[in-house]
C-alpha cells in the first residue's frame, strides 16, 4: 500500500510541484514577518546603545549581555529554579492522571479530557486571581482556620515561593496531561500484556516498558511547560510578593517603567536562547517531526 | 490506534486502579477549585464595590449591574473583538500550510515543523518582547491592531497543527477520485477536502479564540493604551477586584462550556449519521 501511495505521491508531485510552496505562502509570509523577524528586531535592539530621552542606536554592543547576567543574576537563577521545580512537580501530578484516563479512560476518554481542559474557559489571569483569594491571610479559608485556631495567627501562604510555585504547577497542569496522554495512548496494549506474558510485575513493565515508551511525551510536555514557566510574570506578580520576583518582572520593568529596551530586549534573547537550546536538543532525540503532534 | 481494543488492562481490578481512579477523581476536582470559588463569589454580596475575601450574603446585585463598569466591557468588547479577528484570520492563513504539511514532501517542510512548534513553544514573554522591539523599531503606535498582528501570529501555529491532524486522518484517495472524476483542483478542495476537514478548522478555530481570548502576556506588550479583558484585570489586582470581573467570568465560562458541549454533541451525531 505505502509504496503505491508513495509512487501516487510522486505523480501528482511532478504534475504540481509548485502546490506545496503556494499553500505555505500565506504562513509562511506572515510568520516571518511578524515571528521571525521580530526575534531579529529583538536581537538587534539588545545590541543597541543610548537612553530612554535620546532613544537607542544599534551598535554591536554586546556589554548588555554581561550586565544582564551580573545585575539580575538572582532572578536569573530564581526562574531557572522555579521553573524546573513546577515543571517537575506537574509531570507528577499529572502522569498518574494521563496514565489513567489513556488506559482506564474507557469510552469515556474524551470527556475527561474535556473536564481536563475546562478551566481554560476561564481566563488564566482570573484563575491566578482566584488562587490569590483562596489563599489570602484572611480570606475565606486561611481566616476561617486561624479564627477556629487551628492555623496560628501568623500563618501566610501568600508572598511565598510555594504560592508562586503552586500557581505555576495549577497553570500548567493541562499543558502536561495532553501531551503524556498522546505518548501513553500511542503504546501498543500488546507490549504491555507481552511484558505480563513474559512475567513481568506490573511494577516492572511500568518502569521497564511503559515509562520509556511515554518519553517523547515527558520531553515534549517538559519542553513546553518548562520554558512558559520560566518566562511567567503573572504568577510572581498576582501570588508572589518582593522575594519571588521573576525574569518576567525584570523585562516588563525594563521595557515599561525604566524604558531600558536594551536590557529588557536581552533579558528576552537570553530566554530566547534557551528555547533553542532546548528544541535543538529534543529535535536531536526524537525529530523534527514528532515535535509537533505534541504540542497542540 | 492499532485496532486493539482498549479493554486489554480492564480485567486487572487491582488495588492500583482504584488507586489511581480516586487520585485522579481529586485531580480533576483540585484543576477546578478556583472556578467553583469564582462562581461561588459571583454571588456574594459586595457593599463597597469589591469582591469581598469573605460571604456575606447571597445577592444577584452583580449580575443585575454586570456591565456597570463601562471600561471593564469596553476591555470585554476589545477582547470579543481581537478574538473573532484572529480566529478567522489564523485560520484562513493556517489551513493551505496545514494541507501542504500533511499531504506533500518538500524541500523547507522540516524547518517549516520547527518553526511552527518554536512559535508554540516560544515564551510568552519572548513573544510579546519581540513583537514590541519590531514595533518600537518601525515607530508603529500599539493598540488594537497590533494586538490583532500578534494574535494572529500566536494563534497560526496552533491552527496549523489541529487542521493537519484532520487532514492525516483523510484518504488522498478521495482527492484522487474526484480527479478522476473531472474535478479540477479547486472543485474537488471545495467539494470534497474542504467538507471533510471543515470540523478540524472549526476546531482551531475554537481553540484560537480561546487562546486569543485568554492572551495576557503577548497583549500586555503590544498592547499600548488599549486595554483587554485580561489586561483590565490585571491592572486592578493591586486595587481591589469589583464583583463584575466574577459575573463576565462567570458568564463567559458558562457560554464556552456549553458551546463545546453543544459542539461535541453535534459532532458526535454527525459521527453516527456517517457511520451509518
Amino acid at each position: 500500500m505505502s509504496a503505491t501511495e508513495s509512487r501516487a505521491a510522486r505523480l501528482r508531485g511532478l504534475g504540481r510541484g509548485a502546490a506545496p510552496y503556494l499553500l505555505s505562502l500565506p504562513s509562511w509570509a506572515y510568520l516571518t514577518a511578524f515571528f521571525v523577524v521580530p526575534m531579529a528586531a529583538m536581537l538587534s535592539m539588545s545590541l543597541a546603545t543610548g537612553n530612554p530621552i535620546t532613544g537607542y542606536v544599534f551598535s554591536w554592543n554586546f556589554a548588555e549581555f554581561g550586565r544582564a547576567v551580573s545585575q539580575y543574576d538572582t532572578q536569573l537563577l530564581r526562574s531557572f529554579g522555579y521553573g524546573a521545580l513546577s515543571t517537575f512537580i506537574t509531570l507528577v501530578l499529572t502522569y498518574p492522571v494521563a496514565y489513567w484516563i489513556a488506559f482506564y479512560g474507557g469510552r469515556h476518554k474524551g470527556t475527561f479530557l474535556f473536564l481536563i481542559l475546562l478551566p481554560f474557559f476561564v481566563s488564566f489571569v482570573i484563575r491566578t486571581l482566584a488562587w490569590q483569594f483562596i489563599l489570602a491571610d484572611q480570606g475565606f479559608l486561611f481566616g476561617t482556620l486561624k479564627q477556629l485556631h487551628i492555623l496560628p495567627e501568623r500563618f501566610y501562604l501568600l508572598s511565598s515561593t510555594t504560592a508562586v510555585i503552586g500557581g505555576l504547577v495549577y497553570n500548567s497542569v493541562a499543558y502536561y496531561i495532553l501531551p503524556l496522554y498522546v505518548a501513553l495512548e500511542k503504546i501498543d496494549r500488546r507490549v504491555v500484556r507481552a511484558a505480563g506474558d513474559l512475567y513481568a510485575s506490573p511494577v516492572a513493565t511500568f518502569w521497564k516498558v511503559i515509562l520509556p515508551l511515554s518519553a517523547p511525551g515527558i520531553f515534549a510536555g517538559f519542553l513546553l511547560v518548562f520554558v512558559t514557566n520560566v518566562g511567567d510574570f503573572v504568577n510572581a506578580a498576582v501570588l508572589g510578593g518582593p522575594g519571588t520576583t521573576m525574569i518576567g518582572n525584570i523585562i516588563q520593568y525594563n521595557f515599561f517603567d525604566a524604558q531600558n529596551y536594551p536590557m529588557a530586549a536581552t533579558l528576552s534573547s537570553i530566554l530566547m536562547f534557551l528555547l533553542i537550546v532546548c528544541i535543538y536538543v529534543y529535535a536531536r532525540i526524537f525529530g523534527a517531526e514528532q515535535i509537533q503532534e505534541y504540542a497542540a | 490506534m492499532s485496532g486493539v481494543p482498549s479493554t486489554l488492562d480492564e480485567g486487572r481490578r487491582g488495588p492500583a486502579r482504584w488507586l489511581l481512579a480516586v487520585y485522579s477523581g481529586l485531580f480533576l476536582i483540585y484543576t477546578l477549585v478556583p472556578i467553583a470559588v469564582m462562581i461561588t463569589f459571583s454571588f456574594n454580596q459586595a457593599p463597597n464595590g469589591r469582591v469581598s475575601l469573605r460571604w456575606i450574603g447571597f445577592t444577584l446585585d452583580s449580575y443585575r449591574h454586570a456591565f456597570a463598569i463601562a471600561d471593564l466591557t469596553t476591555a470585554l468588547i476589545h477582547s470579543l473583538v481581537v478574538a473573532v479577528v484572529a480566529m478567522i484570520a489564523s485560520v484562513v492563513i493556517a489551513t493551505p500550510l496545514a494541507l501542504a504539511l500533511a499531504r506533500y514532501r518538500f524541500r523547507g517542510k522540516s524547518a517549516t515543523d520547527v518553526v511552527i512548534f518554536a512559535d508554540i513553544a516560544a515564551p510568552a514573554v519572548v513573544v510579546g518582547a519581540s513583537l514590541l522591539s519590531l514595533f518600537l523599531t518601525l515607530n508603529l503606535p500599539r493598540g488594537l491592531f497590533t494586538i490583532f498582528i500578534a494574535h494572529i501570529a500566536f494563534d497560526i501555529a496552533f491552527a496549523v497543527v489541529v487542521i493537519r491532524a484532520r487532514v492525516a486522518t483523510l484518504d488522498p484517495a478521495l482527492d484522487r477520485a474526484a480527479a478522476d472524476l473531472g474535478a479540477t483542483p479547486w472543485v474537488a478542495f471545495w467539494t470534497v477536502t474542504f467538507p471533510l476537514i471543515l470540523p478540524g478548522i472549526i476546531g482551531a478555530g475554537m481553540l484560537a479564540f480561546a487562546l486569543s481570548i485568554d492572551d495576557l502576556i503577548i497583549t500586555s506588550f503590544v498592547a499600548g493604551q488599549t486595554l483587554t479583558f485580561p489586561l483590565w484585570v490585571y491592572g486592578a489586582v493591586k486595587t481591589g477586584i469589583p464583583p463584575q470581573v466574577f459575573v463576565l467570568s462567570t458568564l463567559i465560562f458558562l457560554g464556552g462550556a456549553l458551546i463545546a458541549v453543544l459542539n461535541s454533541v453535534l459532532a458526535h451525531r454527525a459521527g453516527r449519521r456517517a457511520a451509518a
